[in-house]
């Protein structure tokens, strides 16, 4: 690149003489924006300006701008100003930008504090929000179950369906090798401790106790929150953002009947069928762990297993599943609705859709604990 | 650079063929644009204008022929021989595509802080300027995509398109879903802008108006073939039946003056 001057000047007295020279485009717009704010500065007490633009070869939005910026600079000192010798065919491009009017836009931030404050207000009053909403949408769900319950035809049974191969069927595959994966773990884990007391075979109470009460749920639930859940969210906010849901509603549908409802349905029926599937792997992973690396022979496995656990413990864990996935499907469905015109809205979303259910499973998971535990189970 | 008609031509499109599977929607298509001039790109729903502007700008790729932008061979440019094709023009597309999560200063000024190194407040001056050319003022900055009107999305995507001042805007139905105000304004806009920043337009539309007023040449697709290029004269003369159609139909500022038995403003 050359490194000529873009803007000559010769100081006499009070008049100044500038030519402009070579091309004022975008290419040389930083060197030329230095040079126009040094020329300015430089010259800060002359009366009479006048600007050649003969030589200037070439000029765009960007040269004519800076042109602009500096008949402007000398203007507002008083300076008055004259721009001669530019060519024809750039004039309307040059009085275009002469009209552009800049004011100082609104401040960017106020005080800082002030800003912290209010951001610690607006995420109080924006949690009471989601409270209200969770509410809301239980309700609005209640009351589109009641209408199928009164009419079932009005049940959306393809729909239904479709989301139950989506949630249940297509997720068993990646549910069943997590779950096995984690069974294995727990049991190498017991039984790399336990060995030191001697105490082996104990291992087996803690894999079936903990795989059937808690963790093949949870696990489960935390699978299909991330898998399942985010893709509710994506899927209702993109219908809100491209208003297939402001179509629906015009038509005299109602969006939870016919978009939440089967969604619902269909995580409460998936979600303790993939519990029950995961809860069998993680106990077949531990067997398995156990009977090759701990030594325990799958009989001895069995009848221990057979003695740790009761009923009761399956039923914990099984009961605890549809309330999780009305969880999971509820805050999916808030969210989606909740996404405004942008991508980035869309995204955000769900990863909150994501980051709530799991925080709310593993809460109602607490609840749960209490609960069975003062009731004795 | 190809010459005709003593005019410099800055698109060169020849015997160019694009097809999805088995369906061929351009078949040997050719096609000139000159510099400066505003050329109106027609032609039936779904006959292909979009592709062939796509094509063009090098988001589908095509089976055969050659395009030249500037005296570009697009299909054989290297990699930085195309991306310095690509800073000489600007696109608008039919719904704008303003980047959702940015501001409108932000989608201003991100293709220039891509490609200049420019200061801050010059970046500031320049997105107002943009904005002003366009017709709209300051007070839209610091609005996002999602809070802006129809009409002004297409403005604000129209200063995008322009923000590197491009020699070439390609524009993708720029009037439609504006009300005939807005689009006549836009129109206006277009040949101001034209004018005073020296643009090549190519301008697929729908908007006969749009063809009457701003269009210096229009070009017709039918059938996977550019059957007409000429001023809105020659279109009017045509013999075509499509472009009868087209040019002679209700709608048409011809239809509609032999419907109210007003004086013809061409001859049929």
């Amino acid at each position: 690149m050359s490194v000529e001057t873009l803007l000559e000047g010769t100081a006499d007295g009070q008049r100044l003489r500038l030519a402009g020279v070579g091309a004022w485009t975008a290419d040389n717009a930083r060197r030329l924006e230095n040079e126009i704010n040094g020329t300015v500065r430089r010259y800060a007490d002359v009366k009479h300006v006048a600007i050649d633009m003969e030589q200037v070869e070439r000029l765009d939005t960007f040269g004519a701008w800076l042109l602009e910026r500096l008949v402007r600079g000398f203007s507002k000192r008083g300076c008055d100003t004259q721009v001669t010798g530019l060519k024809e065919n750039y004039r309307p491009l040059v009085e275009e930008v002469h009209s552009v009017k800049l004011d100082e836009g609104p401040p960017r931030r106020p005080n800082r504090i002030i800003y912290a404050l209010a951001s610690v207000g607006q995420n109080i009053v924006a949690v009471g929000g989601s409270f209200a909403a969770f509410v809301n949408m239980m309700g609005a769900l209640a009351v589109a179950l009641m209408r199928v319950a009164v009419n079932p035809r009005r049940l959306r049974l393809t729909s239904l369906i479709h989301q139950l191969d989506n949630v249940a069927w297509r997720g068993v595959p990646i549910i069943l090798l997590i779950t096995f994966l984690v069974g294995c773990i727990i049991a190498q884990q017991g039984i790399f401790h336990f060995r030191k007391f001697g105490a082996d075979i104990y291992v087996v109470d803690m894999v079936g106790i903990l795989v059937l009460r808690e963790l093949g749920v949870l696990i489960v639930c935390i699978m299909v929150a991330g898998r399942s859940g985010s893709a509710y969210t994506a899927e209702i906010g993109s219908m809100k953002m491209r208003e297939e849901i402001d179509a629906l509603r015009t038509m005299g549908f109602d969006p939870i009947e016919v978009l939440i409802l089967p969604r619902i349905l269909a995580l409460i029926v998936g979600v303790p069928i993939l519990a029950f599937l995961g809860s069998m792997a993680a106990l077949y992973g531990g067997g398995l762990v156990a009977w090759l690396y701990g030594g325990i022979d799958p009989d001895i496995f069995l009848s221990r297993l057979r003695e740790a656990i009761s009923l009761d413990t399956f039923k914990v864990g099984m009961i605890k599943a549809p309330f999780m996935a009305l969880v999971i499907g509820v805050v999916a469905s808030i969210e989606g609705l909740a996404v405004k015109g942008s991508a980035e809205s869309l995204g955000l979303q769900t990863t909150a859709s994501v980051v709530e259910s799991i925080f709310l499973v593993i809460v109602l998971d607490g609840f749960f604990a209490i609960f069975f535990a003062s009731i004795g189970m | 650079m190809a010459r005709g008609n003593g005019k410099e031509v800055v698109i060169e499109v020849r015997d160019v063929v694009v097809g999805f599977g088995d369906h061929i929607v351009l078949d040997h298509v050719n096609l000139d644009v000159y510099r400066g001039e505003i050329l109106g790109f027609v032609g039936g729903s779904g006959a292909g204008k979009s592709v062939l502007m796509r094509t063009i700008i090098g988001l589908l790729p095509k089976r055969g022929g050659t395009i030249k932008v500037f005296g570009y061979d697009m299909g054989a440019v290297s990699d930085s021989d195309r991306n310095a094709v690509e800073r000489r023009w600007g696109v608008l597309f039919q719904q704008g595509a303003l980047f959702s999560s940015l501001t409108v200063r932000e989608n201003l000024q991100f293709p220039v802080r891509e490609y200049l190194n420019l200061s801050q407040r010059l970046l500031d001056e320049l997105a107002v300027a943009k904005l002003e050319m366009v017709g709209l003022d300051s007070s839209v900055l610091e609005k996002f995509p999602s809070e802006l009107s129809g009409g002004m999305t297409k403005r604000v995507a129209l200063a995008r398109a322009l923000a590197l001042d491009p020699e070439i805007v390609f524009l993708d139905e720029p009037t439609s879903g504006l009300d005939p105000i807005g689009a006549g304004d836009f129109d206006s806009l277009i040949a101001t802008l034209q004018r005073t920043l020296g643009l090549t337009v190519f301008m697929v539309t729908h908007d006969l108006d749009s063809l009457h007023t701003v269009c210096d040449r229009i070009a017709v697709l039918a059938d996977g073939k550019v059957i007409a290029a000429g001023t809105m004269e020659t279109m009017l003369a045509s013999t075509h039946p499509w472009l009868h159609a087209y040019f002679h139909g209700k709608r048409s500022r011809v239809g509609q003056a032999a419907d109210t038995g007003a004086h013809a403003l061409a001859p049929g």
